[in-house]
């Protein structure tokens, strides 16, 4: 069934009043944004999430968590995504949790992620774009454990984190799948070395540079030379949450620009009353409801482990970052003057449209994996 | 055994027994779809066997009562019926426009006597109907249909003009929205059913771009019309036609409009890569709009889907449909453009890529769901 069941409603029913109250945008996205943060989020709303269980949404119920599966972390992630609250549920509570499960280290940083004390990170990406296959930074056995060069980028609020999943080569060459391992690597005072710096969207993401750095070859996360799998598992969760978050992104926006057209009178009339404006808004509609189908899809696919789920999540993903970016351009050129200033809340939703879309890949890496999932 | 089990080895034996090989065949053409009707020519006996065996079980309209020449199933016995044809892919009996449009607006607006005078024979194929709404002056604006009815006190005097009626020249009844007064727009219409044999009635078929002419003009002069044959109250006509037009977009937009699945899987290897990138780009919107499909299926199931949402989805599946065939154009070059070879079946591809152009047109333009979704849905002013 592709609608949400009485447990699923119930938690949308408990994390949307939540969010909207203690995850607004003046009181979250804002405030750390305008007074130099570097975290880029709040501690103490983490603490929060911790404190209703959605940290450890993902994690089963013997370790503490709650259990739950991708389309109960994506009902959290489209209200997240709605009111723009910034925190590291994405990347900590799904992504890296998806990475960490079934391992030995998720007896090491699972209780922390649970109580909302622990922070983690994916560094996957090198250059500008994600190729998770193009994994270039090297891992070569030194003694007991392994020794790390190379750079990553685009590590999501990097510096913040005390546990930080590497993915490092240490067999073939970049293009290929096979001799990837994962590391989870403990931030201690030597490092990973890398300062956050603000993103477009007031997020925080750091540049990681490794130089010789060593680690333990128990921070390996599963099989060395593996790695892949556990990758794929994490960047996959990331993606199909990434494709809910957007299409919360995209519902804000737009009930936000729909409600502008019903207040700004120019003409002497109210601009919604134009067919030009209500034609692209109800456009608008019908793409966010299909693009919360596919997430929807996608997560559910997941969660039953069919074998169609990698597709379903490319195209949430390519569906849910074309149909959030449309809307975002269509809620500034409709707020029209006011929507280019600062104070108005239109424009940071531009902006964190932009960021969700390329985290995980962008629109055409997943619409190129569609084509190449489809064998075309 | 539980009852709806017993229920499918009954159907599946049944079925097994009688339904011909032929006719678990794919279609080869339109004419293997079974219209039925006074002017209806068999393709074969197989044909007319399958109708025949399956009206006299009721199994044409399994969920109509079994009073008005239906099978009496519950939703549960007709949805396993349908999955046991499904199974050996057996074709549809009978299609027509009585049983997808008219029979439901009967069955909830029609008296007693009209339900058992008109339905059984929709349900066994014997009359063809057709619809009478559109007009040349009233077409997105259906209500402002100008049709004259008069009311001759011992029968109804009908003149006017009707067009796009689909199939007019081939269907033996219509059911028709006409003006039965002037005093208000949507309260001076009244829905009225009457043989397309009577004097006065004319159609002339409509050559398409597709060069094809399922549409007619159809014309009223002076015909005259039996006072029981009104459905639903005098003037209040528009109440029956928006139930049916309810009816008819649920169903279109159920049917998994904007073709199903990956255009790319069926197009095979593309060697233009700027093609193969629209390709791909069309694809994440067909599967998303599948999942669509799906949740919006469940939703109606669930009761819980917008009433506005049929527009929405056939607004977004037909626009889909088009650029399906805009790019197995694109895909198919100059070999696609071909109209009369015999390597192009005599212009399938254009002919099909042509018809398309009318999904977001019929059933209420791309524009008036759009217009219905504002004002409905998103509450806008004045829409």
């Amino acid at each position: 069934m592709m609608t949400l069941n009485d447990d699923q409603r119930m938690l949308a029913d408990t994390v949307a009043p939540f969010m909207a109250e203690e995850g607004a945008i003046g009181k979250q996205l804002r405030h750390w944004r305008d007074n130099g943060c570097s975290d880029g989020f709040g501690h103490r709303l983490w603490k929060q999430f911790a404190e209703l269980g959605l940290t450890g949404i993902l994690i089963p119920e013997v370790q503490g968590g709650a259990g739950l599966g991708q389309v109960e972390a994506n009902v959290v992630l489209e209200e997240i995504g709605r009111n723009l609250t910034p925190s590291p549920f994405l990347t900590t509570a799904v992504a890296a949790v998806r990475a960490l499960e079934g391992s030995a280290q998720a007896e090491r940083w699972f209780p922390g992620i649970v109580s909302g004390e622990t922070v983690a990170a994916l560094a996957i990406d090198e250059g500008k774009r994600h190729d998770p296959a193009g994994t270039a930074l090297r891992a070569d056995r030194q003694g007991n454990g392994f020794v790390l060069n190379g750079e990553k980028n685009f590590v999501v609020h990097g510096a913040s984190a005390d546990v930080t999943i590497v993915a490092a080569r240490t067999a073939g060459s970049p293009g290929e799948t096979d001799g990837i391992t994962l590391f989870a690597i403990e931030r201690t005072e030597r490092g990973p070395e890398g300062a956050n710096f603000g993103m477009v969207d007031g997020s925080k993401a750091a540049h990681l540079s490794f130089e010789q750095f060593a680690v333990d070859s128990d921070a390996v996360i599963g099989e060395v030379d593996g790695g892949w799998v556990p990758m794929t598992r994490a960047l996959n969760a990331g993606r199909a949450g990434a494709a809910a978050e957007l299409t919360g992104v995209a519902a804000g926006a737009t009930a936000m620009t729909v409600d502008y057209l019903k207040q700004r009178k120019q003409f002497g009339r109210l601009i919604g009353e134009f067919q030009a404006l209500q034609h692209r808004a109800a456009h608008l509609y019908g793409e966010i409801e299909i693009a919360r189908a596919a997430a929807l899809k996608a997560a559910q696919l997941l969660d039953s482990g069919d074998e169609r789920a990698a597709l379903l999540v490319a195209v949430a993903k390519a569906k849910a970052g074309k149909t959030a970016r449309l809307a975002v351009q269509e809620g500034v050129q409709m707020h029209g003057g006011i929507g280019m200033t600062d104070e108005h809340d239109i424009g940071l939703y531009m902006k964190r449209q932009a960021v969700l879309d390329e985290l995980f890949g962008g629109p055409r890496y997943h619409t190129g994996e569609v084509a190449r999932l489809s064998g075309y | 055994m539980t009852d709806l089990e017993n229920f499918r080895q009954e159907a599946r034996a049944w079925l097994e027994a009688n339904c011909p090989a032929e006719m678990r065949a794919p279609m080869r053409g339109e004419k293997d779809m079974c219209w039925g009707g006074r002017n209806w020519t068999f393709q074969s006996d197989a044909q007319k066997h399958w109708l025949e065996a399956m009206a006299q079980r009721g199994w044409t309209v399994p969920d109509w009562p079994k009073d008005y020449g239906g099978g009496g199933l519950s939703p549960a016995e007709a949805k396993v019926l349908k999955e046991e044809m499904a199974a050996i892919r057996a074709r549809s009996p009978l299609t027509s426009f009585g049983i997808s449009m008219l029979g439901p607006a009967l069955l909830k607006y029609g008296t007693e006597e009209q339900k058992k005078r008109f339905l059984p024979e929709i349900a066994c194929g014997e009359i063809r109907w057709c619809q009478g709404y559109s007009e040349p002056g009233a077409g997105s604006d259906l209500a402002g249909l100008t049709t004259k009815c008069e009311d001759r006190g011992d029968h109804w005097l009908v003149n006017g003009q009707k067009v796009w009626t689909s199939y007019a020249d081939q269907a033996d009844w219509i059911f028709c929205l006409v003006r039965t007064s002037t005093e208000s727009k949507h309260g001076g219409i009244s829905f009225l059913l009457f043989d397309m044999e009577s004097p006065g009635v004319s159609t002339k078929p409509i050559l398409l771009i597709s060069g094809n002419s399922p549409f007619c003009e159809t014309f009223f002069d002076d015909v005259k019309v039996p006072k029981d044959q009104v459905v639903g109250e005098v003037n209040k006509g528009w109440d029956v036609a928006k139930y049916l037009l309810g009816h008819e977009r649920e169903m279109i937009s159920g049917m998994g409009l904007g073709g199903s699945g990956s255009l790319g899987a069926t197009v095979g290897p593309i060697g233009d890569p700027l093609l193969r990138a629209e390709i791909a780009d069309f694809d994440v919107d067909a599967l998303a709009f599948s999942a669509m499909s799906e949740r919006f299926i469940d939703q109606l199931k669930a009761s819980v889907a917008h009433p506005a949402m049929p527009s929405m989805m056939k607004y977004a599946g037909t626009e889909l449909n088009k650029r399906r065939h805009e790019l197995l154009m694109a895909a198919g070059g100059s070999e696609f453009l071909e109209w009369d070879s015999e390597r192009s079946k005599c212009g399938k591809p254009a002919r099909d890529w042509l018809r398309t152009k009318a999904n977001s047109i019929e059933g209420g333009t791309s524009e008036v769901q759009l217009g219905i979704v504002a004002k409905h849905i998103l509450g806008l002013p004045g829409a």
